[in-house]
């Protein structure tokens, strides 16, 4: 490499930053998703690095489904005190009761779909007129025709086939009243690229991204945790293994995978050997081939 | 870190886009790159013999891998820009797979604004056609610095050295009525992979490199201006907290060039001048910055600026031309026509005016690259130089010497929709 030849972390940094600069400037109420995942925990941190030495512009927003590893609650509390930022919750549970939506039942009952409702709901409430999220394109396929700056119409639907074309570093972010945008600012990363960054920067992570032993059981082959809201079958027996997870999402849907990686050296290594997508082991987009695309249109993440 | 991985900290992004139809094995050329450097997973692979079987082929169809959308599956077509990912040890690729029909001009522009290598697909047995000289004037339109033609479906013309040749002889020819400077030429199967990583058994005439190996090693460190230094501000970092009560810092992306502190910078448009006191980035504190890095600068004189200003080396290379009549070549992208004397929303790197557009010169024949002067009507994936006014000057460079601070797209206020976007002659 030459003397100015910048590495690609080096480069996917500056570009997210630069998208997120970006939604501070054009928009006049944005909030950033956070999940307590690594993308999102990724992205905060780049929203850190883009407005030092002043506080991140905007709160972040939570989507409590009510069924989240303790261990995620506990690192959000913590990063938001050891960084002075606001997070706001939203919580699946109260759109439940107050009957905007209704709970799935049966063995695999999920609040996932749910919180499309409760996100829609806390953009209206809270007036916000640019929803960060970290979505990556190569995630899913529906995914990898999405806009850095992806227009939503006022009843938060995403219309695939008529979307602006984004050119350059130019983007075009004016809408009118009550519709808003869905901006990703860390589309371009690739799951490794994610992990090499996390390496990179010695970003602290939850817990649950490390071996850890904990009680599981198996359905259609993906390993699931055990909770109190977890219905089992007859013929699925918990037992006690040394897992982490590849993704984190709500205990529903999140497949766990045998594991004995302790450092981000070695998830580095596994994710370099692995031959399976992470979201091969996420339930919500295994329903169907358009999962993820129906989802997004009606306003997911 | 174990020598495995770090080594892989250390790889450049390379941006490149893959025009073509699906008949020229554009889809299977993408899938045969990321299957042979495993950047396709079991999990994706089963999906795609399960749709294949279902389609009733009889070979796993890798193109069902690029397309995303249900109406994109259900009618067999790509409609818009999917991005792909792959890495190898040296680089990190990034491809915009664009459709090539002639109606998706602007997918196709979309895909070229930010790549470094246009690659462009010619089937053996049908050589150079008119989709082929669409795609190469986009390539040069759009100034990609690279174009990497490929002669595909080599094993349906039996491998002969004499149609490759005559197919790049014809290329040249067009290459030199465009202005594209580094044009390199592969005979290819992406079916069965021939000199796509691995070199081909059934070419042995051929002595120059793979498209892998063109692809990790072309040089694109020169591909951005280093010269001229241009930093548009995007945003005024202002704490005001206890810690930090007076800090003022101007965050914002390196367009171009290299900065240092103690450098004197001039602010457009005011013309005050102010040397740099510090380059930020999270508690950093960088001597250098160059383009493309994101940063925050700070200077020794307190001066009034604000986001779309524009900070720029003084006393080396071009100053930015200063102007509110514009000439721009534009590709136009909504279906509403554009309107001579019509006013529209410009956006140019981070500041927003409005325009009127004054007159239209004539239009590009995208199919034989000719100029038309009497048809002047502007409309859907049309390509035209015409000319603007804005209410305010504009402080920009030529597309030509400077990507970034040469682009712009115009916005319909009426409907907010992107209708358009220009480079600056």
């Amino acid at each position: 490499m030459d003397k100015y030849q910048i590495n690609h972390l080096k480069e996917l940094e500056a570009e997210s930053i630069f998208v997120i600069r970006e939604v501070a400037a054009q928009f006049e109420k944005p909030v950033m998703l956070f999940s307590g995942g690594k993308d999102s925990i990724v992205m905060f941190h780049l929203a850190l690095k883009a407005f030092w030495p002043a506080k991140v512009p905007f709160p972040l927003l939570h989507i409590d489904t009510g069924h989240n590893f303790q261990e995620t609650l506990d690192y959000r509390d913590r990063l938001m005190e050891k960084t002075g930022a606001k997070c706001l919750v939203a919580l699946v549970q109260d759109s439940i009761d107050k009957g905007r939506v209704k709970e799935e039942t049966g063995y695999n009952a999920s609040r996932n779909k749910l919180q499309t409702v409760t996100l829609l709901d806390a953009i209206e409430e809270h007036k916000f007129d640019a929803a960060m999220g970290g979505g990556r394109r190569d995630e899913e396929k529906a995914r990898a025709k999405e806009r850095f700056f992806s227009h939503r119409d006022e009843f938060g639907q995403w219309d695939p086939k008529n979307q602006r074309p984004e050119l350059w570093n130019l983007f075009n972010g004016r809408k009118n009243m009550g519709e808003h945008f869905r901006v990703f600012p860390i589309s371009n990363w690739t799951e490794m690229d994610v992990w090499q960054y996390i390496y990179m920067e010695k970003i602290e992570l939850p817990s649950l991204y490390f071996t850890h032993k904990r009680e599981v059981f198996e359905r259609d082959g993906v390993i699931l945790a055990t909770a109190p809201f977890m219905k089992l079958r007859d013929d699925e027996k918990p037992k006690v293994i040394d897992v982490r997870c590849r993704t984190i999402g709500d205990i529903t849907c999140t497949g766990l995978t045998l594991s004995s990686a302790n450092t981000i050296e070695d998830i580095i290594q596994e994710v370099a050997a692995s031959r399976v997508t992470e979201r091969g082991g996420r339930a919500d987009d295994k329903r169907s081939e358009a999962a993820m695309e129906d989802r997004k249109k009606e306003g997911y993440f | 870190m174990s020598g495995k991985n770090s080594g892989y900290l250390d790889m450049e992004l390379l941006r490149f886009t893959t025009a073509g139809s699906v008949d020229d094995g554009k889809s299977t050329l993408i899938g045969r790159l990321l299957y042979d450097s495993k950047a396709i997973f079991e999990d994706q692979m089963e999906a795609i013999e399960r749709a294949s079987e279902r389609a009733g082929g009889e070979q796993v169809n890798l193109a069902l891998l690029t397309d995303g959308l249900r109406a994109e599956r259900e009618q067999g077509i790509t409609i818009d820009v999917a991005y792909r990912y792959f890495a190898t040890p040296k680089r990190k690729f990034i491809i915009a797979d664009t459709p090539g029909h002639i109606q998706y001009t602007r997918n196709m522009v979309t895909g070229a604004s930010t790549a470094n290598v246009a690659i462009i697909l010619v089937d053996a047995r049908l050589g150079v056609l008119e989709q082929t000289r669409r795609h190469a004037y986009i390539a040069s339109l759009l100034k990609i610095p690279h174009i990497i033609i490929c002669v595909n479906k080599m094993d349906l013309v039996q491998y002969k050295e004499d149609i490759f040749e005559t197919i790049k002889n014809d290329f040249e020819a067009i290459a030199s009525k465009l202005s594209v400077k580094d044009v390199r030429y592969v005979p290819i199967s992406a079916l069965d992979g021939d000199n796509v990583v691995d070199r081909s058994k059934n070419m042995d005439w051929y002595q120059g490199p793979t498209l892998m190996y063109l692809l990790e090693n072309i040089h694109i460190g020169s591909d951005i201006n280093r010269d001229d230094f241009r930093f548009p501000v995007q945003y005024v970092v202002r704490p005001q907290s206890r810690e930090w009560p007076d800090y003022r810092g101007y965050a914002g992306r390196v367009a171009s060039g290299v900065v240092n502190v103690g450098d004197t910078l001039m602010v457009l448009p005011s013309g005050f001048s102010s040397k740099v006191k510090s380059i930020d980035l999270f508690g950093e504190q960088y001597q250098q910055a160059c383009a493309p890095l994101s940063v925050t600068i700070t200077l020794d004189d307190d001066i009034d600026i604000s986001r779309g200003d524009m900070l720029v080396k003084v006393g080396n290379g071009q100053p930015p031309r200063v102007d509110q009549n514009i000439d721009v070549m534009i590709c136009w992208f909504n279906e509403k026509k554009l309107v001579i004397g019509g006013k529209y929303a410009l956006k140019h790197t981070t500041s927003e005016v409005k325009c009127m557009v004054k007159e239209v010169q004539y239009k590009v024949n995208i199919s034989d690259l000719e100029k038309e002067h009497n048809n002047l009507e502007v409309g859907m994936n049309d390509i035209a130089r015409i000319s603007l006014r804005t209410t305010k000057p504009l402080f920009f460079d030529s597309y030509n010497v400077n990507r970034t601070i040469g682009s712009i797209i115009l916005i319909d206020e009426a409907t907010n929709e992107t209708v358009a976007a220009g480079m600056i002659v």
